[in-house]
């Protein structure tokens, strides 16, 4: 029983420790994200909608496939590389530890037959002296040697550079702590959106969630503007706002300008200059053809107004001097679509200055009359919000991954025995990294140990 | 002298390098070789005095940017980035033949955008104003081109590890010239090695710069994805590497994959889908 159990753990770490895993997961991951890149994400267009079936609208919807990046297997995929990389490290680890802290200091027989590089060279002479003349080479052309006596054969150990093997650990560490910062800012950070008038402040946003979030400040947009370089295309968006506190403006942040890629952060809240729009309040009276049961009417831009008769109207366009465009006219008009509950839709012109006009249009068309009064317009600036707590921490392991990458590709940990007997000097060396520049520097190395020995034999 | 004049001579400087190496291929004079790489760095150097004109131009016409904004400019520094990894690859271990299986990429581009791309200088859009579009765009390119030639080699590999199989060893033949399939799996290998951190490097300003623009590094945009999945390609064959059964073939069709992969994000993604980045052209 206790064995049966023991071979299913021990499998089951086997299967978690497995580079196969790996594979699977890389190319899987792969393959998955393409998808997402094919099937639209978030709320698909209507066109999209139509153009499949029922049933795949079902599956892809049950499956998560509208929002794919964040469905439960996604991140089932997410959890099991960590786990994979966790345990794979782990296991690899203390082998990796004991080769940086306890290296093996003597070469013996079967440490040099897995060498690449070795040499024998002949020398005759004592082997005391021998031996220090290699540790000479070693100590100025590569590194400070260990020496160790066997049954009266030395031994000399010198490395460069051991702790290079650890960076592919910090590697795998970085993809961790990017997931962990990455969670800390789905838990405790927001992603919101807000509209502001021009003169107007603001202390709520409202989240992609729908939620409405308190922002412990004001936020108010002094002003906002776009300019054009000659072919017309916009230069720069630019939104002048001022951070209000306690209603108090706060130093440093009184009429700053914000501008795409120029953002402005106050209290680890993050305000991006997005999109800008007009939106204006129009009046009218509305009353029936003849002009009886007259009512005044307040339509906003972007949104639509119940009439008496049932039927709703929204402003399409409003100006201010209707002349330019109507000859022998004057004074501001405002052009509205009418929606009857019927399901027809009439575009009107209303005017303020020509009544006369207003009361033929109602006459022909037999629907209510419609006076135009005039009304505002004002500039908004639409800002993206952000708070983010987790983002040092990704900007951390980002780091960590690169300066990581770069120690495991570009360093090297190279190790060198010498064992002086009898007349021979056996020289063995091996890298972990860039074998082909390792075998070079090992013969130069060795021709320098050559050149020592018989300049000193010489002597 | 314009720009566009160097940028004339550069493509034909490649197109000339390339067919040196064909010959050289099939010729296997060794002289051929040095004058095909010789060539090309000629290529590489009027083609970098290409680039900073352009850059001194835009100035003059009161936009000045660096000439990596638009599908033209990106394309051109594509192939100079192309050029310059083989460049260090070829100093470095001396393999020309290489350049039989890397110049046609650079050259491909370079004509693609001398003949088939509008080379107008426009002004940046507010959303390409920053630092980081220099940082982003330099990183990710200069990994591209890794792949890039580390694709052109996992070709050779391909070729050459079939000769192996199926020749004796003795055989006179083109293929023969090649380094061998270890050899070249190595300099595969190496290749990737410079593209890796630097791809990563590529993402990691590009997150950068999306959160310092619009407050998120990462938000799923076609563009993003892909450099991930050309990310996800690479790590694979990283790990490849270091699995029973993974190395030789598959490795190299992995690099291969690798390389279509980052074709795509990088033009696929612009003409097929949408998304934030802009060099649809
Ligand atoms: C996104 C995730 C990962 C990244 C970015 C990553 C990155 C790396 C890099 C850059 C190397 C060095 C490769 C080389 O020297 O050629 C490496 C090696 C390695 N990785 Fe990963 N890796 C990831 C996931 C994993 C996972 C899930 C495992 C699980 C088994 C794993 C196991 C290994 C092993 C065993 C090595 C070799 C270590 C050695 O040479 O001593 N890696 N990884």
């Amino acid at each position: 029983m206790t064995n049966n159990e023991r071979t299913l753990s021990q499998s089951l770490w086997d299967f978690f420790c497995s580079l196969k895993l790996t594979m699977f997961l890389f190319i899987t991951l792969a393959v998955i994200s393409i998808i997402g890149t094919i099937i639209p994400q978030g709320s698909p267009s209507p066109e999209y909608l139509q153009a499949i079936t029922q049933n795949k609208l079902k599956l892809y919807q049950s499956l998560g496939f509208f929002d794919l990046y964040h469905s439960w297997w996604f991140m089932l995929l997410l959890a099991l590389l960590s786990v994979n990389l966790v345990a794979c490290s782990m296991k690899r680890f203390p082998q990796i530890w004991k080769t940086i802290t306890r290296p093996v200091t003597v070469m013996n027989d079967g440490l040099e037959k897995t060498l690449t590089n070795l040499t024998v060279i002949k020398a005759s002479g004592n082997a005391a002296e021998l031996r220090d003349g290699v540790m000479r080479v070693l100590k100025t052309e590569f590194a400070e040697p260990l020496r160790t006596e066997v049954n009266g054969v030395y031994h000399l150990f010198a490395q460069k550079a051991p702790w290079c093997r650890l960076a592919v650990y910090f590697v795998h560490l970085s993809v961790v702590i990017i997931f962990i910062g990455a969670i800390i800012g789905s838990l405790f950070g927001y992603k919101g959106f807000v509209n502001i008038m021009e003169g107007e402040g603001v202390s709520k946003v409202m989240s992609r969630s729908e939620k409405e979030i308190d922002l412990g400040f004001t936020v108010r947009c002094e002003k906002f503007s776009v300019s054009y370089y000659d072919t017309g295309a916009p230069k720069e968006f630019k939104s002048i706002l001022t951070v209000l506190d306690n209603g108090q403006p706060v130093p440093g942040y009184n009429r700053v300008s914000v501008i795409v890629n120029d953002p402005l952060t106050y209290k680890g809240i993050t305000f991006y200059q997005s999109s800008y729009g007009k939106a204006g309040e129009y009046h009218f009276t509305v009353s029936d053809s003849n002009g009886k049961n007259p009512i005044d009417l307040v339509v906003n831009s972007n949104s639509s107004a119940k009439l008496p008769d049932g039927s709703g109207m929204h402003v399409l366009e409003i100006t201010e001097d209707i002349s330019p465009y109507a000859q022998g006219l004057s004074g501001p008009a405002a052009n509205i679509e009418v929606h009857t509950p019927k399901g027809g839709t009439r575009r009107i012109v209303v005017y303020a200055n020509h009544p006369e006009l207003n009361m033929q249009q109602a006459r022909q068309s037999g629907g209510p009359l419609f006076q135009y009064k005039g009304g505002k317009e004002r500039i908004y600036t639409g800002l993206q919000v952000a708070k983010d707590p987790g983002v040092w921490v990704v900007w951390f392991g980002c780091f960590l991954m690169v300066v990581g990458i770069y120690i495991a590709f570009f360093m090297s940990h190279r190790r060198v025995w010498v064992r002086i007997q009898n007349g021979t000097i056996t020289i063995g060396g091996n890298a972990s990294k860039n074998q082909g520049g390792f075998q070079l520097y090992f013969e130069r190395l060795v021709e320098k140990i050559k050149a020592q020995l018989s300049a000193e034999e010489n002597k | 002298m314009t720009s566009s004049i160097l940028f004339n001579i550069t493509t034909l400087a490649y197109l000339i390098s390339m067919l040196i190496f064909f010959v050289f291929l099939a010729s296997r004079i060794k002289a051929l070789g040095i004058a095909g790489s010789a060539t090309a760095f000629v290529g590489l150097a009027v083609q970098t005095v290409a680039i900073g004109l352009r850059w001194r131009e835009s100035y003059a016409l009161g936009v000045g940017h660096a000439p990596l904004s638009n599908l033209y400019e990106s394309v051109v520094f594509f192939s100079w980035t192309i050029v310059l990894i083989y460049a260090l690859l070829d100093l470095r271990y001396k393999y020309r033949i290489i350049g039989a299986f890397v110049m046609p990429f650079a050259l491909l581009g370079m004509a693609w955008a001398q003949l088939g791309l509008d080379s107008g200088i426009q002004p940046l859009v507010p959303a390409l104003q920053s630092n980081w579009l220099l940082y982003h765009v330099i990183t990710c390119f200069l990994g591209y081109a890794a792949f890039a030639v580390a694709c052109g080699i996992s070709i050779m590999y391909l070729i050459r590890e079939n000769h192996e199989k199926s020749t004796s060893a003795n055989e006179q033949s083109i293929v023969a010239t090649f380094p061998t399939s270890r050899v070249l799996d190595d300099l595969n290998y190496k290749a990737i090695m410079i593209g890796f951190p630097l791809l990563t490097l590529g993402i990691v300003t590009g997150a950068a710069w999306a959160n310092y623009a619009w407050g998120t590094y990462w938000s799923w945009d076609p563009k993003e994805t892909w450099s991930l999945i050309v990310w996800f390609i690479y790590a694979a064959f990283l790990h490849a590497r270091i699995t029973r059964g993974w190395v030789g073939r598959r490795a190299a069709w992995l690099s291969i994959i690798g390389f279509a992969a980052t074709i795509f994000c990088y033009l696929g993604v612009n003409l097929l889908l949408s998304g934030l980045h802009s060099y649809g052209g």
